[in-house]
């Protein structure tokens, strides 16, 4: 099991990026260098008549410098609290919690093909990277940004191994023993990331995510990009991926998980669900799986220990 | 710096013949099986952990959500979710073996039939110290009227368990009643060998920019500081009304409000959802009973268990 910490984090800074929506930097002395993308932290309220923590992703962690970043929307007085807060000013955290995102499934080349073979690339799709759509709608995301900076670093970092280790061979062969999991050196190819951001109105972040690859823009007005929703953007640019990771509104979360068994895309959902604790003891936060959970012992999975990230296969919505 | 020689405040204490090195346990439902909470927190410190209610087969709960936040406290209906005793005997309590702390194991049932099955699955379960008796479940022959409204009803359940069980039985009261003395009574003449108190107290809160109920239950239990002087109040009517001992809790957060819950007659106290605001809460509580003991030249805790009358 992962580690988790509890500790007092220090505001850095704190700044309005859209209306209602803040952009805060802490630093922390364990968290950020522990955090995955896709993991979240409990942060509390200084009113001690609020007692719950309110679960927020990781936007940003820095290792080096143990800045976290973390990216809300006023919802209610907690938040409305953390909008304020200055630098200087301290909030008890609990995390990194939760899997977060499996990284390794947009390196994979295993079962890539099925989904491939409908554009003619399965041949080539091992070596020229997986498709992964980076999907996020509103105040999901800010995971998204942290997510799309792993993602290339760890592409680089296996590009320079491979470069390093010479010959393409060497760099093939160590792909096969990837399996084990998200550390595995010897990525085949960089995935090509698209994200595809779906706002109201106002947009927040779109910049964050340009470094890392093809940005498209949903806005129910209008305004920006395609008028609607993100699987309207999806369908009109005539989107394709090989992995889908997604995060945001639950009809969102469910028109995905719709439109990934129609076309028979690997897709990954991050969900949402009220905490009491946080940390997989008092049976707050579970969604409906598919199948009996094997911690549960019923169709139960908890979304801060099991989730927050779940392969919507294995999830009713 | 302590000197050598400097006497260790006594805070040991015992319930139905099992001694506790001190008198903080954890509230059920709040601790899981302690697994979680490990992490945080050296589990060998605690006086018991009482494990989440269990029944005799899996329970898949209530829909979400299943709990909220209302001012100093929180409402839950979690519904009793658990992975049935089998599962919980294999690996929560082979989990809890490896610690020096006592297991107190908290029992639900749909019926007096499945409390008792499950009280007997757990008759040579060695870990387990005491068992916890929740009678506040839905009772589904009455109509989902909870079995510990009525103390006729609480007398006959708490035999029935008696005959059944090989732990010393605690049975955990609903303060959703008229007269809690009264309950109370009723237990201690089934054979009950000591009381927890209190479970939740019934409440709702209402979403108003949906317009609904904030819970998927419509209702739920409220817990936290909100309920602790309410606690304290029926702790002290049935120390006076009981001689066995009772496990009090309700909104206890520090050394503060666990005295209070001692001298109104508890014997131990639990602490629920403190947790779930401070992971070290029940840590915490220890250290300020024993800051007390030292300040007030305080022998042993048991000199401060119902000294209020
Ligand atoms: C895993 C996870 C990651 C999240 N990441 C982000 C993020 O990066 N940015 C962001 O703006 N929001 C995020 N949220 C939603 C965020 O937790 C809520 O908006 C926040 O808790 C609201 O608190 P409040 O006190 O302002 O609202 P209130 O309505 O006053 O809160 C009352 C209680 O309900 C809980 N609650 C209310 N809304 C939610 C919700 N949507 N999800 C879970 N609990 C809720 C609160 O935690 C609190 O206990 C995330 C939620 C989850 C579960
Ligand atoms: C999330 C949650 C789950 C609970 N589950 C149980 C349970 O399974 N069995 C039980 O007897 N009491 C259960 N309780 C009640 C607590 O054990 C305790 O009696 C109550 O919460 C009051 O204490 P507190 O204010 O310190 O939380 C639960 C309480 C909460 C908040
Ligand atoms: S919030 Fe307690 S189990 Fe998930």
């Amino acid at each position: 099991m992962a580690e988790k910490f509890r500790e007092q984090g220090v505001v850095l800074s704190n700044g309005q990026i859209g209306t209602g929506i803040f952009d805060l930097k802490l630093k922390t002395d364990k968290i950020a260098a522990a955090a995955k993308p896709g993991q979240f932290v409990s942060i509390y309220s200084n009113d001690k008549s609020r007692l719950l923590p309110r679960p927020i992703s990781i936007c940003g962690a820095d290792s080096e410098t143990g800045e976290l970043r973390l990216t809300f929307r006023v919802a209610g007085k907690g938040t409305e609290e953390f909008s304020r807060l200055a630098a200087g000013e301290k909030v008890d955290l609990v995390g990194p919690l939760g899997n977060g995102f499996p990284l390794e499934r947009a390196f994979a080349t295993d079962d890539s093909r099925n989904c491939a073979d409908r554009d003619g690339a399965a041949e080539s799709v091992g070596v020229k990277g997986r498709r992964v759509f980076l999907i996020g709608g509103g105040i999901g995301i800010p995971p998204m940004v942290q997510l799309a900076k792993t993602l290339t670093e760890r592409a680089q970092a296996a590009g320079d191994t491979a470069a390093s280790a010479g010959s393409p061979e060497t760099f093939q062969a160590s792909a096969g023993s990837q399996a084990a999991g998200a550390n595995a050196v010897g990525f085949q190819a960089a995935p090509f990331i698209t994200s595809v951001l779906g706002f109201r109105d106002e947009l927040f972040l779109v910049d964050d995510l340009k470094p890392y690859g093809d940005v498209v823009i949903a806005t129910e007005d209008g305004s920006c990009g395609t008028k609607g929703n993100v699987l309207d953007a999806i369908r009109e640019k005539n989107l394709k991926a090989d992995v889908i990771y997604a995060c945001g509104p639950t009809p969102m979360l469910r028109a995905l998980k719709k439109y990934a068994e129609e076309t028979g895309t690997e897709c990954w959902l991050s969900l949402e669900e009220k905490m009491a604790c946080g940390i997989g003891a008092c049976l707050s936060c579970v969604c409906r799986s598919t199948e009996v959970d094997g911690h549960s012992k019923v169709k139960n999975k908890r979304v801060c220990t099991e989730g927050p990230v779940f392969r919507s296969t294995d999830i009713e919505l | 710096m302590k000197m050598e020689d400097d006497a260790m405040p006594d805070m040991s204490v015992e319930i139905a013949g099992v001694r506790l090195k001190n008198p903080v346990m954890t509230a059920s439902g709040t601790f899981g099986s302690g697994q979680e909470f490990s992490e945080f927190i050296d589990l060998n410190r605690l006086g018991a952990v009482v494990t989440k209610g269990v029944a005799s087969v899996p329970w898949p709960g209530n829909p979400t959500p299943r709990i909220c936040e209302t001012p100093s406290g929180m409402l839950n209906a979690i519904g009793l979710q658990n992975p049935g005793v089998e599962t919980f005997r294999e690996r929560d309590l082979k989990f809890l073996e490896q610690f020096d702390t006592r297991v107190v194991v908290n029992v639900c049932g749909h019926s007096v039939a499945e409390y008792v099955d499950c009280v007997e699955k757990l008759a040579d379960a060695k870990r387990a110290d005491l068992l916890e008796i929740n009678i506040s479940c839905p009772n589904v022959k009455e109509g989902g009227i909870a079995f510990g409204t009525d103390p006729r009803g609480v007398e006959e359940i708490t035999a029935a368990i008696k005959k059944a069980a090989k732990q010393p039985v605690i049975m955990k009261l609903s303060p959703n009643v008229t007269d809690i003395a009264e309950i109370a009574r009723a237990a201690e003449a089934g054979g009950a060998d000591g009381l927890s108190m209190i479970n939740t107290i019934t409440g709702m809160k209402i979403d108003i920019r949906r317009r609904t109920y904030a819970l998927a239950n419509r209702t739920g239990g409220l817990s936290g500081p909100a309920i602790h002087p309410i606690a304290v109040r029926m702790v002290y009517q049935c120390a006076q009304a009981v001689n066995i001992p009772i496990i009090g809790m309700g909104g206890i957060t520090d050394a503060e409000s666990a005295l209070e819950m001692i001298m109104a007659g508890a014997t131990a106290v639990s602490v629920g959802t403190a947790n779930f605001h401070d992971q070290t809460t029940t840590l915490r509580v220890v250290e300020g009973i024993r800051d007390y003991m030292e300040q007030y030249h305080v022998e042993s805790i048991r000199d401060l268990i119902g000294c209020v009358r």
